[in-house]
């Protein structure tokens, strides 16, 4: 069966990853996290590359990765926004929160743009509680958010 | 009624697995129990018959402790523990029913029945569901949760799709998995990877979003690493992954303990059925040898039984040419009687003869060895463990003095280092190679000698510490060097030695074997085996602690394959492992009862219990119980038969449940014996190969058509118990004794057991065998007789049978089967996992959805050098002939290596084996031919040739209206 060149090329990295991850204790979730960080998401082609490594199913690889929300099965988009659906910020309104920004940005939870610009996620407890409603945006977390916050940390304040 | 078992006997489900300690008493609801320590509450209380609610614990899989059902409480403790996670302690004092469990189980049954559906009535499970038995255990009555909230119950909720909702799984031919009635419980994913070692299943998600998964999110069932040996089908609690015939035809009403009939493994199952029709066949917790696991032929491939293709009527032709003519049974012996009688009038007594089946009851053996001996009046009688075990008869008699496995199966899980050569378990014997790879995983070392890379070598949480990849041929050179490191290195058990050894026959061996040119370094050269991995190899085996040798037909079906076997059985004297638990020397068998048709007497120079022709001792315990002069030489063996049926001399065969056309080797020889005699008899399921040559058809019955017993390679006798009336109107051993009262003699069985009263009145290590001790104890090893009443899971525990084992020199001879300029490539040839020898089974099940014909696979290398791609037609030729078939790439072989299965008749993989054999036995080689490989474009003259006149001589004539 012959692989495009571009698969690969992923199989390759992969394996490069893994097998020089492969002497840490409990190797698995460092070598997802690095496929993740090479290549914005961990390819479906990589869960066999993986387990022939470290000698697992891929069953295996994949129990363990679907088991955590934030490695991705396809890539997101350039700016991720997260907003919290913890107690909290419920209690301080998150829901009319989640709604506005889920609207302005046309996006439902999961969905990325057409364009790739931005990916919509739910999240559960930022450590912000003290200052909910919470959100992040990228790496930048916003304390006491509201849409207009949110949508400018995230480029998307055009309107 | 699903409990209702054939012949009666207890297999509960304990809730978690037994356990080996002291004994440990405790209380429990005022009950006093007491139980190996380690073991759990939950299976101390189901001991004392109390049986605490359950779902996520079964006794296949160790205790998990995830659905919160099986609290209870315990005086002096905290909280609510769970039972099956809580070991057992000295004094300790449980309640299992007290008001604050019994509200929490209920809370819990609320939560899981939320999110099952409501459909019992209509459900395959029911009455077989445990989460319908635990609803009722602890009294559930209402849902308060509702069932209007977010489930993954059906695919549509509230008008909306149901994002949460998974369709079924039906993907797998034998089973289904609806994620909609799955309660996360894991048994499943545990199963895999304790019960089979596969893991092919996790739980993806978590959380509410758990579900199980095969393989990835882009694999089914089908797709995935899965095996299909069912041990996840058989832990599920609901008909979440349920068998499809169930669905089918519905739930079994009783059970009847019988034995498998694919494998030498001899797993115990229950045929669960309903009136006569066979439901599924579920492997059987208390069997010996399988200890509840199966694999995907025993347990899923039984339909060859009822297949269309399968022949009910006697039939009978004068000639080959003709069509067959379906006639009554007593015309079909009447005409073959007197085709025998005449072929003995005019050419001798010794122009006919027989060949039993490995795959027919031990009692069907006997009879057929019986019949020839005593009816037919000469010994031309052989089996098919000629072409497979019969290096292993000759070599372990030699040295041991016995021709068996020493072990029983469970040994293996007090072995430290395995050898595993010239066998595949994983493929051929699933049912231990799982419990190989459970042994492996806890820690055990594994040593694979073989020319192929085999699953074994590498395969999920399993990696061979040493993988000598000899080139085929080269097995003697190797096992000899590694005893020539184990003697220059000062590794022999002295001790055993001495004291359990011929001394004299030591010292020669171990000067013999410590000669420089014997060494690893001297051989490498035509091994293959890099010397310091061979050096390392065998410090390993003679260190590592218990050391076992499990071999396959990759040891004997060399020309020197008897020389192989003792060149083992050397190495396990040499290192002190004979007669303990966790050592020995396993031959792996590749029938159900090769064993079993061995001790039968089916060989032409021995009498049943492996006593040569030539003693008259024993000739005269038979000729007392027959009443006829016992011929004093060998018979011939059946290469000999088909020689002299060329030549002219032997013109009439009975061949019970064997398709030599097929499994022997060169095919054209096979071919041109058979159509040169005049009364070829075939007994069989099916119109197979060699009937294509035959004059008589009689049909034969499956095993779960008849009573008898399989003897495993453990020498388990293990009981068949027939479970429904013969299709075609008579058990095989019936048809024997047809034919022989045809021939005039006046045999007068009525039942199989009669005739094992008659084996353990003439054959001192079956002395104490009987149907009723079977009955009682399940199965039995032989020896069974006054010295061992209780048989003998271990041989040569106290000294070898021959009294001081025996070394005896091995001398590595190339085979005459080389390599050159026109054959420059070595064959050899296998089998694999949902296959199972010739198919006439297996190709007639679902299982073809594996594999659908036999492939080549060939090094990358070779590949490249002959221009065959992935897939390509390739021509295979040897001096023997040629033959078609597909190609695939890969690095399991070495370079100059190629294999292939048997599986198949319209590839014949047997055109292209030669004549070579085993120096001893006549073992065909099928192990070693050089070949030559080139991209073709069809299918060979022959197969052609074969096709046409397969269809020509298969060809029935329509019932003529009376």
């Amino acid at each position: 069966m012959a692989l495009d060149v571009a698969e690969s090329e992923t199989i390759a990295r992969v394996r490069e990853i893994a097998t020089r991850l492969k002497p840490l204790e409990g190797p698995l979730l460092p070598i997802l996290h690095e496929v993740q960080e090479t290549f914005g998401h961990v390819p479906a082609s990589a869960l066999p590359a993986i387990a022939d490594v470290l000698n697992l199913t891929a069953a295996e690889v994949h129990g363990t990765m679907s088991f955590y929300p934030d490695f991705r099965t396809a890539p997101a988009g350039r700016t991720v926004v997260k907003i919290c659906r913890a107690e909290a910020c419920k209690a301080m309104g998150g829901d009319a929160l989640a709604a506005e920004v889920q609207e302005r940005m046309g996006l439902g939870w999961h969905e990325t743009s057409a364009d790739e610009r931005a990916t919509l996620e739910p999240v559960y407890c930022l450590g912000l509680c003290a200052c909910a409603p919470a959100a992040m945006v990228g790496d930048t977390l916003i304390g006491r958010a509201d849409a207009a916050a949110v949508l400018r940390a995230a480029g998307e304040d055009t309107a | 009624m699903k409990d209702f078992i054939i012949p009666w006997q207890d297999d509960r489900d304990m809730g978690t697995p037994a356990k080996d300690g002291a004994p440990v008493t405790l209380t429990i609801d005022g009950f006093e129990v007491t139980v190996p320590e380690g073991t759990s509450v939950m299976r101390a209380a189901a001991e004392a018959g109390l049986s605490i609610p359950k779902l996520c614990a079964t006794d296949s899989v160790e205790a998990f402790g995830s659905c919160r059902l099986c609290l209870v409480e315990i005086e002096g403790r905290k909280g609510t523990p769970a039972s099956c996670t809580t070991p057992v302690a000295p004094g300790m004092v449980v309640h299992t029913q007290t008001e604050t469990v019994k509200k929490l189980r209920r809370g819990v049954m609320e939560l899981y029945i939320s999110d099952h559906p409501l459909d019992c009535l209509t459900c395959a499970a029911n009455g077989d569901c445990e989460l319908q038995d635990m609803a009722g255990a602890v009294g559930l009555r209402d849902v308060r949760y509702g069932h209007e909230g977010e489930s993954h119950v059906s695919a549509r909720q509230n008008g909306e799709a149901n994002p949460r909702y998974l369709p079924k799984d039906e993907s797998n031919p034998y089973f289904t998995y609806d994620p909609s009635k799955c309660i996360v419980c894991s048994r499943c994913v545990r199963a895999c990877e304790e019960v089979q070692g596969t893991f092919a299943l996790t739980i993806q998600g978590r959380g509410f979003d758990s579900r199980v998964s095969a393989g990835t999110n882009e694999d089914s069932f089908l797709t995935s690493d899965c095996v299909s040996c069912g041990a996840c089908v058989q832990a599920c609690p609901t008909a979440t992954l349920q068998e499809k015939s169930v669905f089918e035809i519905g739930t079994p009403t009783r059970s009847v303990v019988t034995t498998c009939a694919y494998c030498g493994v001899g797993c115990s199952f229950k045929a669960e059925m309903r009136g006569d029709e066979l439901v599924r066949m579920v492997p059987f917790k208390n069997g010996e040898a399988n200890r509840g696991h199966s694999c995907v032929k025993g347990r899923f491939a039984w339909g060859y039984a009822n297949h269309a293709e399968r022949i009910l009527n006697p039939m009978i032709r004068d000639r080959i040419d003709e069509p067959w003519r379906e006639v009554s049974w007593d015309e079909a012996f009447a005409f073959a009687a007197l085709k025998l009688r005449n072929i003995q009038a005019r050419h001798g007594v010794g122009a006919i003869g027989g060949i039993t089946s490995s795959r027919c009851t031990n009692e069907e053996t006997y009879l057929v060895q019986k019949l020839i001996r005593q009816v037919f009046g000469n010994n031309n009688v052989d089996t098919c463990a000629r072409v497979c075990h019969s290096p292993t008869g000759y070599g372990l008699k030699t040295t041991f003095g016995t021709s068996a496995g020493t072990q029983n199966f469970d040994s293996v899980e007090q072995t430290d280092v395995v050898i595993v050569m010239g066998a595949n378990p994983t493929d051929g014997h699933p049912v231990f190679g799982s419990r190989l790879k459970k042994r492996l995983r806890q820690g055990a070392k594994l040593i694979v000698i073989d020319p192929r890379r085999i699953d074994l070598v590498r395969t999920p949480h399993i990696e061979a510490a040493h993988h000598l990849a000899l080139t085929p041929g080269t097995n003697v050179a190797v096992m000899t060097a590694l005893a020539h490191v184990i003697v220059t290195e000062g590794l022999v058990d002295e001790d055993f030695v001495r004291e359990r050894c011929d001394l004299d026959a030591f010292e020669d061996w171990a000067a013999f074997v410590s000669e420089e040119s014997r060494s690893p370094e001297a051989t490498e050269a035509v091994t293959g085996v890099p010397a310091a991995e061979l050096r390392a190899a065998a410090r390993l085996f003679a260190t590592g602690g218990n050391g076992a040798i499990y071999y396959g037909l990759g040891v004997t079906e060399h020309s020197q394959g008897s020389t192989t076997v003792m060149a083992i059985a050397n190495l396990a004297m040499a290192t002190g492992n004979i007669g303990r638990p966790g050592v020995g020397v396993n031959p792996l068998r590749g029938q159900n009862n090769v064993q079993g048709s061995c001790d039968m007497g089916s060989f032409p120079h021995e009498l049943p219990g492996y006593r040569h022709v030539h003693d008259a001792d024993t000739r005269a315990i038979f000729e007392r119980a027959w009443g006829v002069k016992i011929q004093d030489e060998p018979g011939l063996r059946i290469p000999n038969m088909l020689d002299a049926a060329v030549d002219g001399t032997f013109r009439g065969i009975y061949i019970q449940g064997e398709d030599i056309l097929q499994s022997d080797p060169n095919t054209k020889h096979v071919a041109a014996g058979l159509a040169a005699m005049d009364c070829v008899i075939v007994h069989d399921l099916f119109l197979n190969e060699t009937a294509n040559y035959a004059h008589v058809f009689l049909p034969g019955s499956t095993f779960l058509e008849k009573d008898g017993t399989f003897t495993n390679a453990e020498r388990r006798i293990n009981r068949v118990r027939k479970v429904m009336a013969p299709k075609n109107g008579l058990a095989d051993w019936e048809v024997t004794q047809r034919l022989a009262h045809a021939l005039g003699a006046d045999w007068g069985y009525i039942h199989p057991s009669q005739v094992m009263d008659e084996i353990a009145a003439t054959t001192p290590g079956f002395a104490n065998v009987s149907y009723d001790m079977l009955e009682q104890r399940g199965s039995v090893q032989w020896p069974c007789n006054d010295a061992a009443p209780e048989g003998s899971p271990i041989m040569h525990t106290d000294g070898f049978v021959r009294g001081k084992g025996l070394f005896v020199l091995t001398d590595y001879v190339a085979t005459d089967e080389r390599t050159g300029p026109r054959f420059p490539l070595l064959l050899t040839t296998g089998r694999i996992l949902s296959q199972y020898n010739v198919g006439a089974q297996t190709r007639r099940t679902r299982n073809v959805v594996w594999h659908e014909g036999d492939v080549l696979e060939i090094h990358p290398h070779d590949a490249e050098q002959r221009g065959v791609t992935e897939g390509a037609w390739v021509r295979l030729a040897s001096r023997s002939g040629e033959t078609t078939l597909r190609a695939t790439l890969t690095e399991r072989v070495a370079p100059g290596v190629v294999y292939t299965t048997f599986h198949h008749p319209d590839t014949q993989a047997n055109v292209i084996t030669t004549d070579y054999s085993d120096w001893a036995t006549n073992c065909p080689e099928y192990k070693v031919t050089a070949v030559q490989v080139g991209l073709s474009n069809g299918p060979t003259d022959w197969q052609t040739d074969y096709a046409a006149q397969a269809a020509q001589s298969r060809r029935i004539l329509p019932p003529v209206a009376e």
